[in-house]
C-alpha cells in the first residue's frame, strides 16, 4: 500500500481497497487468461518459498543429521523447544531483545518526532532526512563491526563514559554476560530509530494544522496535545514502526553474527543465529527445523495483531 | 510567539543530536582505518601520521574488483527478474482481477512478513540437491523468490490506482492483453518500478545470512557476506578491518547520496508496505 492509498501495509492489507469500478464482463478466455500473469511469480515463489516452508514442517518431525537415516519423533523437536534451556533462553532473547529494537525506537522516535514537528520544513530537516536513513542503508554486517569496536574495551563508547567520570563502569560490553544482550539491543536501536523518527514525522506532516490551533486556544498543553491530537492521529504509522521493528527483532541474525556470535556463553543466542548453529555446525536439521517453523509462527503471532490494531477502520 | 521559537530550538537541538549520534559511527571508522595497522587505537582519537596506505592495503586484500562484480552480478541476477515477474503478477492481481484472484494474493501476502530463517535449512538442501551451492545462482533464485511477496504488493498497489477505462480504450482498438501490458501499462508504472528497484537493488546488495550460508566463496557472494568473510581474516588487525569496512561501503554510500531522494521515498513507502 503506497502512503497515496491511505492505508495501512503489511500482514494484512485489504484487497478492498480502491474500489474500482465494476468492469465489464470480459469474454469467457480473457477472463482466465490473467492467471498466465501470475504463473512465472508463481512459480519461483513456489519452488523458493512456499516448498521450503512445507519441507522446513517435514524435517521439523524426524531427527536427521543430513547425512544418514533420519528418526521419526513426532514433536520431540517442538517440546524441547520449552524443556531445553539454551533453545528456550534463545527465544526468550528475542522477546527481551523486542524492548530494544522496538519500544526504544518507537517511544524515542515519537518524543523526537514531536520536538521537531515544527521545523520539519526546515533545510536542517532536510539534510536529517538523508543523515537519519544512513543506518538502513548500509549493511547490518557494517553495523555490527563498527558498533563492536564503539563497545570493546577501548572504544567510544568508554571514553566517553570516562569523560564524564563513569571511568568506574567501563568494559568490554559486547563480552559480558549481563551485557552483551543489552549492547546489542543497542545496535539494533540506532539502526531502528532513523527509520521510525522519520516515518512518525511524515505521519505528523498529514495531521491538519488547524487542530494544534484550536488545541492551543483551549489552553491544551504540549502532553494534552500530544495524547489528544498526535496519537490518534499516528495510529497507522506507530503500527508500521511496531511492525517494522518487531520482525527486525526475533529475525536478528547479522549484527549478533558479527558482534558477539551470540556469547558469551549463550549469554546473547537469539533463534537465527541458533537455526545457524544447529543446521551447519551440530547437524541437528530436524531441531533447527523446529525452531524455524516456530519463529515464522512467532513472528505472526506478534505482527497480526498489531496490523488488526492499527488498521484504517473504513469510517 | 516566543512559545513556538522556543519549540524550534528544543527541536534543533534534538535533531541535530540525534544527526551527531547517527554520523558517529561512521567518522569512528573512518579515523580507525587510518591508524598504524595491527594497532588498538583509544576510542575517536586523530592518529600522528594518518597511514592513508591502509585502504591500499584493504583493497587489495578484500579482492574489491572481485567483489564489486560478483555483487553486480548478484543484482543483475535478481533485480530486473523480480521487476518482471513482480509487475506481470501486479498487474493481474490489481488490473485483471480474474476469478479466484484473491486467494493466490494472500498466499503473496503470507511471505510478506517470513523471517528468512526460518526457511533457512530445508533452502539449503534444497539448493545442494540443485547442483547450484557455491554458484551464485544459490543466492539470486532464492531471493527472486523471497523478495517476491513485496514485489507483488508493490505493483499491484500501483495498478489498482490504474482507470479500467484505459484498457478498455486499448482493447476496443484491438490490443491483446500481452499488448496492452507491454504498451500502455508498463510505461505508466515506470516510478513504481524505479523505486522498487532501488529497494531491490538495496536489500539484494546488503544479503548476508544466503550468502555465507550457501556460498563459501568470499569473491561469489554479495558485498556484505564479503564483509563477514573479510570480518572473520582481518578480525584482530582493527585499522585494516575498518579500512576494509569503509571500502565496502563506499559504493553503497555513494548510490544512496546521488540518490537520496528517491532512496528516502522509497524506504519510507517500503517500510509503509512491508
Amino acid at each position: 500500500m503506497s502512503s497515496q492509498t491511505q492505508q495501512a501495509g503489511g500482514a494484512a492489507p485489504t484487497t478492498a481497497s480502491a474500489p474500482a469500478p465494476r468492469r465489464r464482463r470480459r469474454g469467457g478466455r480473457a477472463r482466465w487468461t490473467g492467471w498466465l500473469f501470475v504463473a512465472p511469480a508463481l512459480l519461483v515463489y513456489a519452488v523458493f518459498v512456499l516448498r521450503p516452508m512445507v519441507v522446513s514442517v517435514q524435517y521439523s518431525l524426524y531427527d536427521w543429521d543430513g547425512v544418514g537415516a533420519s528418526t521419526y519423533v513426532g514433536l520431540k523437536n517442538y517440546s524441547r523447544l520449552f524443556t531445553d534451556s539454551v533453545l528456550s533462553h534463545s527465544i526468550l532473547n528475542a522477546f527481551k531483545l523486542i524492548v530494544f529494537f522496538s519500544a526504544v525506537p518507537v517511544l524515542l522516535g515519537l518524543l523526537i518526532a514531536t520536538s521537531i514537528r515544527a521545523i520539519a520544513a526546515s533545510r536542517l530537516a532536510v539534510v536529517a532526512r538523508t543523515v537519519l536513513f544512513l543506518p538502513q542503508v548500509i549493511p547490518l554486517v557494517a553495523a555490527g563491526i563498527v558498533w563492536s569496536w564503539l563497545l570493546s574495551s577501548t572504544g567510544f563508547v568508554n571514553q566517553v563514559l570516562g569523560w564524564v567520570g563513569l571511568g568506574g563502569v567501563t568494559r568490554a560490553w559486547l563480552g559480558d554476560f549481563t551485557f552483551a544482550l543489552p549492547a546489542v539491543g543497542v545496535i539494533g536501536a540506532w539502526v531502528l530509530l532513523g527509520l521510525c523518527t522519520l516515518l512518525l514525522l511524515a505521519g505528523m506532516t498529514k495531521i491538519d494544522p488547524s487542530l494544534y490551533e484550536a488545541a492551543r486556544l483551549d489552553g491544551a498543553g504540549a502532553v494534552r496535545e500530544f495524547v489528544s491530537i498526535t496519537l490518534p492521529a499516528l495510529r497507522q504509522e506507530i503500527g508500521v514502526c511496531v511492525t517494522v521493528t518487531v520482525i527486525a527483532a526475533l529475525a536478528s541474525f547479522d549484527i549478533i553474527y558479527i558482534s558477539t556470535q551470540g556469547g558469551p556463553g549463550n549469554s546473547s543466542m537469539v533463534p537465527g543465529l541458533e537455526i545457524f548453529y544447529l543446521a551447519f555446525t551440530e547437524r541437528q536439521v530436524g531441531q533447527a527445523s523446529a525452531l524455524g517453523v516456530a519463529l515464522m509462527l512467532l513472528v505472526l503471532a506478534c505482527v497480526l495483531p498489531v496490523q488488526w490494531l492499527t488498521k484504517e477502520r473504513d469510517e | 510567539m516566543i512559545v513556538q521559537r522556543r519549540e524550534a530550538l528544543v527541536g534543533r537541538v534534538l535533531l541535530v543530536l540525534l544527526m551527531v549520534i547517527t554520523v558517529l559511527p561512521f567518522v569512528s571508522l573512518v579515523v580507525t582505518a587510518l591508524h598504524e595497522p595491527g594497532t588498538y587505537p583509544e576510542g575517536i582519537s586523530w592518529p600522528d601520521s594518518p597511514h592513508w596506505g591502509n585502504f591500499a592495503d584493504a583493497f587489495e586484500a578484500a579482492h574489491m574488483g572481485t567483489l564489486l562484480l560478483s555483487s553486480l552480478l548478484i543484482v543483475a541476477g535478481v533485480v530486473p527478474a523480480s521487476l518482471l515477474l513482480g509487475t506481470m503478477a501486479g498487474y493481474a492481481f490489481g488490473h485483471l482481477r480474474m476469478p479466484g484472484h484473491r486467494a493466490v494474493f494472500l498466499l503473496f501476502v503470507l511471505g510478506l512478513t517470513l523471517p528468512f530463517e526460518g526457511i533457512l535449512t530445508p533452502l539449503y538442501y534444497q539448493v545442494r540437491d540443485m547442483g547450484l551451492l557455491n554458484t551464485r545462482w544459490a543466492i539470486i533464485l532464492p531471493l527472486i523468490g523471497l523478495f517476491m511477496p513485496f514485489s507483488v504488493l508493490w505493483m499491484r498497489a500501483h495498478f489498482v490506482n490504474v482507470p479500467q477505462e484505459l484498457s478498455e480504450a486499448a482493447s476496443v482498438d484491438g490490443a491483446n492483453l500481452w499488448q496492452q501490458f507491454w504498451r500502455i501499462q508498463v510505461p505508466l508504472a515506470v516510478p513504481a518500478l524505479s523505486s522498487l528497484g532501488l529497494l531491490l537493488f538495496l536489500w539484494t546488495w546488503n544479503q548476508f545470512l544466503l550468502a555465507i550460508v550457501l556460498v563459501d566463496d568470499p569473491t561469489k557472494r554479495t558485498m556484505a557476506g564479503a564483509l563477514g568473510a573479510f570480518q572473520g581474516q582481518y578480525g584482530t588487525d582493527i585499522p585494516l578491518l575498518c579500512a576494509g569496512s569503509v571500502l565496502i561501503l563506499a559504493p553503497t554510500l555513494a548510490v544512496f547520496l546521488l540518490f537520496q531522494r528517491q532512496f528516502v521515498t522509497a524506504l519510507l513507502q517500503g517500510s509503509v508496505k512491508g
